[in-house]
């Protein structure tokens, strides 16, 4: 269970954004990303589920994951790109 | 909806909104908006993405003191080759580490003489290597700002909990809003306004870096990696610049939290006290090193080897001049310590040139034959550079040989989000 050579080797410090799949144990859970599988340390984070999304870095989830944040971002930009094209119109 | 944050046709859209924002603004300045981004994976990221070249003219991105392997200086090199050398131990690290050229050798060459050297993802792994090889001492190096220190007080309080006596860490942590107020105390560097580190802020939070606004008058925006953060982090940078705005915005709230992982703040202050460090290009910085903690003693390789020092530091080699305080400009200086002759690594981190500025850059420093740290690190910025920027080669036919073999060709000149 590994990421991708080049995330697994050269990159210590990207973050990946991962979804748990599963928590066989109190401080571990398997991810999937890009249909990989991998452990990952819970230490950081506290207690989790499948279908929740982690940040992992270097083996340990470092953060949760408030997609909704993102949600509301991108919402705000496509207001803003919709409104342009309504003025060109 | 993690697809959503790499939209080609979103990203389009909103280059051109941050170009129109960015042209006013440097009508207004009468010169091109200069922005640092703090983090190696950022650096990687604008170029990688071609966004670099998309806004050049109108924002001048510098890169920063981010990138944890090219601030670690030479003197940190030479012991983690002295290490290496140590009959029976294996050094465990990260992969950019082993490439990195010392005053005569590096840790692959080390490991091409014999040297047990393993490239490790996580320090979980060198915690498993060490359990798996109780007759190995295992050294983990620990490189890495906030983001990776906590990881390696994790691994040891497992080790602690295991009773594992064959695992021991180098720490060379370095802390990033120390090197923030160093950078911006010194003067010389001329920025609009600063990407912070998106998952050094996870970890710290993004009040952390409220002082650059506050003490500095400067506006910085907390930003993530995908094509579209990194846009809506720009288009809120150059909105607060435009507005004489200095406050610290949290762009990446998706991730990041304003006070941080409190959890992760408490595992580095478990193990870990904050002491001066030395950083490549800036030398000392008050306050900005993770040491680890007496009561861990046992798991710290500088006290469990105390007699293993860097024996090349004693007398520069061929390849390497000392620099001093005053042969650097801005009031930093490396010391001590050796750095390739020619280099200027240690002014790149401080944002004052980029890297086609250096004399050895493509031509006797390339990826290939690295002279310097940033060249060797994937986040480094002459390697970023070298890889999706470089239009003009300083050897004619290098940056086609190796266009191809990055597969972007000319990065600045092609929308690749």
């Amino acid at each position: 269970m590994q990421f991708k050579k080049r995330r697994t080797v050269a990159a210590m410090c990207l973050g990946i954004p991962a979804m748990v799949v599963e928590v066989p144990e109190k401080q571990w859970a398997v991810i999937e990303v890009e249909g990989v599988r991998r452990k990952v340390g819970l230490h950081l984070v506290g207690e989790v589920a499948p279908g929740d999304y982690l940040m992992v870095h270097a083996g340990f989830a470092v953060e949760k994951l408030e997609l909704a944040e993102a949600e509301a971002r991108l919402a705000i930009w496509k207001e803003l790109l919709d409104f342009e094209r309504a003025e060109e119109a | 909806m993690l697809k959503r944050l790499n939209d080609p046709q979103l990203g389009r859209e909103m280059i051109r909104k941050v170009r129109e924002r960015a042209a006013r603004l440097t009508e207004r300045l009468g010169r091109a908006v200069t922005l640092m981004e703090v983090c190696g994976t950022h650096t990687m990221a604008v170029s990688g993405t071609g966004l670099r070249g998309l806004l050049s003219g109108l924002v001048e991105l510098r890169s920063g003191p981010g990138c944890p392997v090219c601030v670690t200086p030479a003197r940190d090199i030479e012991q983690i080759i002295a290490f290496a050398r140590l009959s029976g131990v294996t050094v465990a690290t990260f992969g950019d580490m082993v490439r990195v050229p010392g005053a005569q050798s590096s840790l692959e060459r080390e490991r091409a003489g014999g040297a047990r050297v393993q490239i490790v993802y996580s320090p979980a792994d060198a915690l498993q290597l060490a359990r798996d090889n109780p007759r190995w001492e295992v050294i983990f190096i620990g490189v890495g700002f906030e983001t990776t220190a906590p990881l390696a007080a994790v691994s040891i309080k497992q080790a602690a909990e295991l009773g594992l006596t064959n695992f021991s860490i180098y720490s060379v942590h370095k802390l990033v809003p120390p090197v923030m107020g160093a950078l911006l105390g010194a003067g010389d560097l001329k920025v609009d306004g600063f990407i912070l580190p998106g998952h050094v802020c996870a970890v710290t939070g993004s009040r952390a870096f409220a002082f650059i606004g506050e003490e500095y008058g400067i506006p910085a925006v907390v930003a993530g990696f995908t094509p579209v953060d990194i846009l809506d982090a720009l288009y809120v940078l150059l909105d607060l610049i435009q507005a004489g705005d200095h406050r610290v915005v949290n762009g990446y709230r998706w991730v990041v939290r304003d006070d941080g992982n409190l959890k992760a703040q408490r595992a580095i202050t478990d193990c870990f006290y904050t002491g001066d460090a030395a950083w490549r290009g800036f030398g000392v910085v008050e306050g900005s090193g993770l040491f680890i903690r007496d009561q861990y003693a046992q798991y710290d390789a500088t006290q469990k080897f105390a007699g293993a020092g860097p024996a090349s530091v004693a007398g520069p080699g061929l390849a390497t001049e000392r620099v001093g305080k005053s042969t650097t400009t801005g009031g930093f200086g490396t010391g001590d310590f050796l750095e390739p002759r020619g280099c200027r690594c240690g002014e790149l981190l401080r944002g004052l040139i980029t890297p086609p500025d250096c004399a050895l850059f493509g031509g006797k420093c390339t990826p290939a034959s690295p002279a310097g740290p940033c060249m060797v690190s994937s986040e480094g910025a002459c390697a970023a550079y070298y890889r999706y920027v470089t239009n003009q080669p300083r050897l004619p036919g290098v940056v086609n040989a190796n266009s191809g073999a990055a597969g972007s060709g000319a990065g600045c000149r092609k929308v690749e989000l």
